[in-house]
């Protein structure tokens, strides 16, 4: 009997409150051990406080190649940011 | 380097006339330094020589773990031993972040340790030289390590995304492994005369395997071309061992030790130093199979794998009885 173990994908959340951020993969027979392979791996040096797994399979992923629909129409848009936008020096910060 | 003679495609690098659409969409993104991720298209080619290389880089850092773990036991105090064991962990982890970086290009973990175990694949050739006294575990980390940092520091720019990134958290790493090294060798070269006679016998025979690691001079070197077209290989190997020199000379000296070369000279005209090839027959000998410790590191791998097995196949098979019980009961 031979089967790998699944992979499972990292996040961590660091230091300073921010979101749990992906650090990498590892396998492991479960989410329970994945867990502990994860603290092992990727917390020796004080990386984090908190740890998520998901197993890879789980991961549904865009497509590259729908690239240019996707993420081009909001390269016109913009007044979306907020300095498009002329406010006289007048008025004080905003 | 912990990857050598990767082999390419063969075919050579294609001029812009001979690429196909894609092909020429494919270079200009990398000459253009956007990162290739997994889903991407890329040319086949690109896609096995990588796989060959971060292989080999993963095995290099899992097989790594035997010159150094032979002295975990041995180490002179508590305080070294704690550090090297933090090391020799950390070169664990390196081997899991390469081997999940080859992963994402379609092969598994198990078929890259297959490939490993039954000699397809290949490892660094320094490993196969032995670590006979305390003083070579301090050469290996300023030597073997300060070798391989200067190797991966560019990797990190390297074409693939996953690879990349493997190669920026490795770099953060490598930095205390190569300072452990050298506090080592600054211990035995200021203690007694016997302290300082082994740090320099550990100088003597692990000098010319560390320029080996930078794999054969560039006019030799057959698979260089296309892999730096692709910008999966950074800089030459001859580049390489030339920096590595100029850098590791001056720290030699500062130790008071001599570098086993007696044409090694600085050549002030090209702003580095002059020093004697390592002997290339020995380096494909060593690849070949034929160094002094192949068949050891081998029988260990194979060993740590095939004891493994009950481990990995009971912890899995656990997983999924406690799976069914929990839908079971749902």
């Amino acid at each position: 009997m031979s089967k790998e173990w699944p992979l499972w994908e990292i996040f961590i959340r660091g230091q300073h409150g921010l979101s749990h951020r992906h650090v990498g993969s590892l396998h492991a027979p479960d989410a329970e051990m994945a867990i502990k392979n994860a603290r092992d791996v990727y917390t020796r040096r004080n990386e984090g406080q908190s740890i998520w797994v998901v197993e890879a399979a789980h991961i549904t992923a865009s497509s590259p190649s729908d690239k240019g629909p996707m993420y081009e129409p909001s390269e016109s848009k913009v007044y979306r940011h907020p300095t498009f936008f002329d406010i006289p020096e007048d008025v004080g910060a905003m | 380097m912990y990857a050598q003679m990767v082999k390419s495609t063969g075919a050579g690098v294609k001029s812009r006339e001979e690429m196909s659409a894609e092909e020429a969409a494919f270079q200009d993104r990398i000459d253009a330094d956007i990162k290739i991720e997994p889903k991407d298209w890329m040319p086949e080619g690109y896609r096995k020589t990588l796989i060959r290389q971060i292989g080999q880089h993963a095995h290099s850092e899992i097989v790594g773990q035997l010159p150094e773990g032979n002295w975990i036991t041995r180490a002179p105090t508590l305080e070294r031993k704690a550090i090297l064991l933090a090391k020799v962990q950390d070169e664990a982890g390196h081997g899991l972040y390469l081997y999940a970086a080859a992963e994402t290009l379609g092969v598994s973990r198990d078929e890259l340790t297959e490939q490993l175990l039954d000699g397809r694949m290949k490892y660094s050739s320094i490993f196969n030289y032995p670590t006979l006294n305390w003083a070579d575990i301090g050469a290996v980390g300023w030597l073997v390590d300060g070798a391989a940092i200067m190797n991966q520091v560019p990797l990190q720019r390297t074409s693939y995304g996953p690879y990349s990134r493997a190669m920026i958290r490795i770099c953060k790493e490598e930095s205390f492994h190569q300072r452990q090294g050298y506090d080592i060798m600054m211990k035995m070269a200021q203690g007694t005369e016997a302290q300082k006679k082994m740090a320099q016998d550990a100088l003597n025979r692990l000098w010319y395997p560390s320029l080996m690691m930078f794999g054969p001079s560039d006019k030799d070197s057959v698979h260089s071309a296309q892999s730096m077209a692709w910008k999966i290989k950074m800089d030459s190997n001859d580049e390489l061992r030339q920096k590595f020199v100029d850098q590791t000379v001056p720290q030699a000296e500062y130790l008071g030790l001599t570098v086993p070369d007696e044409n090694l000279k600085w050549n002030e005209e090209k702003g580095g130093y002059d020093f004697s090839e390592p002997d290339w027959d020995e380096f494909f000998d060593v690849l070949q199979g034929n160094g002094p410790c192949n068949v050891d590191r081998m029988e260990k791998r194979n060993a740590a794998w095939d004891n493994g097995a009950w481990v990995r196949e009971g912890l899995m098979a656990h997983a999924e009885k406690r799976a069914v019980l929990k839908t079971a009961a749902e």
